[in-house]
């Protein structure tokens, strides 16, 4: 057995250098951390806030140990240099693919790609990365019948980052089951404890006959909504608006 | 405190051997970890021990600030620890002193001898170390309180590590001094330990023992550690609800 990620090898013995599940995968030993920050991989979608605009590129804090630069190559829109703060501001959401990782802890991002782009309205919901997976559920499982029950509508991030949008009450109650899957992750039978709960909370819509979860009662349909930034669409490279069942 | 004559010390070992609180010599005060107390930390531990209460908090790997300390191929560890205004009999001046200074850097370069830095260039992993509560052997306590907020902020690093003070009362070596003892005692000798290795990554001592003593001092301390991991251990373990495996580390 080799040492694989997790863990270090010592005069013949290997060690867990982080607190998790011990996976043996031959000819590799894994440990699993429980807990830690998001660590990017090449590929993973993530919700990142700008906290910072330069004049090529926004850094994003996307909850890894470091700011994800996003070019404005990166983007849908044909920037000149020096615009960019016209289209992304600070504390702004996006949602973005991790695209190249370098040695020196560079993580490069792209907005271009089907289910990305900038976020309008919602909230974000912050849960551990390690809990994304139960977030997701097996095949969406836990997001569909999430988005089912509530009428909201989701962007889950491999960072463990989460916007939700929808009524008050949608994401009121989409955040308390995010906050249950992040206290009992490990518990097994969790999407079936979330359904009842939120069978049991009182819905602020109509409770079942939602047939398509991206529409539902309570969400605003923006696409007859005239754009509120200063080139109004007039460039004809707006922002795309996020739709959740791209993901 | 204010001044104490020669006639106010008190008598630091009965007849018996035993110690002001009861203990044996080589006997710890209760101590009780608690990993996870913060939210908004990325790891955080609480650790009451004896009379002492610390409260440890960690973040990162994060953007290094200010950004002149970032390292180009590992993480800075920036250690601060700091005693609140209300933790000792008479009210300490808040802030900043010398000796708190020395006991952050103690405490990181400790942590930078255990955590895997290299896998988080030019990141900074900050320790923040608050004492509410003192009453001899906070540094320990810090170091104990700061090692399992950095396991529960899932960084990678050689083992936990445990720390504790020994010290000479009453020409008796003692383990784990409390107040009266490190004030009134002869000698302190604050160690930390990392397990895996048999090394230690902190050691200063106050005082004056002989060669002889000191290596039995030694002895006591890693003892004392020893019996310190299994409880951080224990803490994380409840934590994250898990049941030892046999021979498993961090």
């Amino acid at each position: 057995m080799r040492p694989g990620p997790g863990t270090y090898r010592v005069g013949g013995k290997i060690y867990a250098s982080v607190l998790g599940l011990v996976a043996e995968r031959p000819p590799l030993v894994h440990v699993t951390p429980l807990s830690g920050r998001y660590i990017p991989r090449a590929g993973d979608v993530v919700v990142g806030t700008v906290t910072d605009v330069q004049t090529t590129f926004w850094l994003l804090d996307i909850a890894a140990p470091r700011w994800a630069p996003l070019h404005m190559t990166g983007t849908p829109w044909s920037i000149e240099v020096g615009e960019t703060e016209r289209y992304l501001h600070v504390g702004d959401a996006v949602v973005v693919r991790v695209e190249n990782l370098e040695a020196t802890g560079r993580i490069g991002v792209t907005m271009v790609g089907e289910g990305l782009g900038k976020l309008e309205g919602g909230t974000i919901v912050r849960v551990s990365p390690a809990r994304v997976p139960r977030v997701v559920g097996r095949g969406g499982s836990m997001v569909e019948m999430i988005t089912r029950l509530t009428g909201a509508r989701l962007a889950i991030g491999q960072n463990g980052r989460i916007w939700v949008e929808g009524s008050p009450g949608a994401i009121h109650r989409v955040s308390e089951v995010l906050k249950r899957i992040d206290e009992n992750g490990q518990r097994s039978g969790l999407t079936q404890e979330v359904e009842a709960y939120l069978r049991s909370t009182v819905p602020d819509g109509p409770v079942e006959p939602e047939v398509r979860p991206p529409a539902p009662a309570g969400a605003r349909d923006r696409s007859d909504e005239t754009d509120p930034r200063p080139w109004g669409g007039t460039r004809g490279d707006a922002p795309p608006s996020f739709r959740s069942e791209e993901l | 405190m204010g001044n104490v004559g020669a006639k106010d010390v008190p008598v630091l070992l009965s007849p018996e051997g035993l110690r002001l609180d009861g203990r044996r010599l080589d006997e710890l005060r209760p101590i009780r970890i608690e990993a996870g107390t913060l939210h908004q930390a990325d790891g955080s531990a609480f650790v009451e021990w004896g009379q002492n209460k610390v409260m440890a908090a960690v973040y990162g790997p994060r953007e290094v600030h200010p950004r002149h300390l970032q390292q180009n191929h590992k993480a800075v560890i920036q250690c601060k620890y700091n005693m609140a205004a209300f933790a000792v009999d008479e009210r300490k001046r808040p802030g900043l002193d010398r000796r708190s200074q020395e006991i952050s850097k103690v405490i990181a370069e400790a942590f930078e001898s255990v955590v895997f830095a290299e896998e988080f260039p030019r990141t900074s992993i900050d320790v923040y170390i608050e004492v509410l509560q003192a009453n001899a052997g906070t540094r320990c306590a810090g170091l104990v309180a700061a090692s399992v907020a950095l396991a529960d902020a899932g960084i990678p690093m050689v083992d936990l590590v445990p720390a504790v003070a020994v010290g000479k009362v009453a020409g008796q070596i003692c383990l784990d001094l409390k107040k009266e003892e490190d004030n009134f005692g002869e000698a302190d000798l604050p160690m930390a330990l990392v397990p895996q290795s048999g090394r230690l990554v902190l050691l200063q001592m106050e005082g004056h023992m002989t060669e002889e003593e000191l290596g039995r001092s030694l002895d006591l301390g890693v003892k004392g550690c020893r019996e310190i991991y299994d409880r951080m251990k224990a803490a994380l373990r409840e934590r994250y609800a898990l049941t030892p495996v046999a021979g498993g580390a961090a």
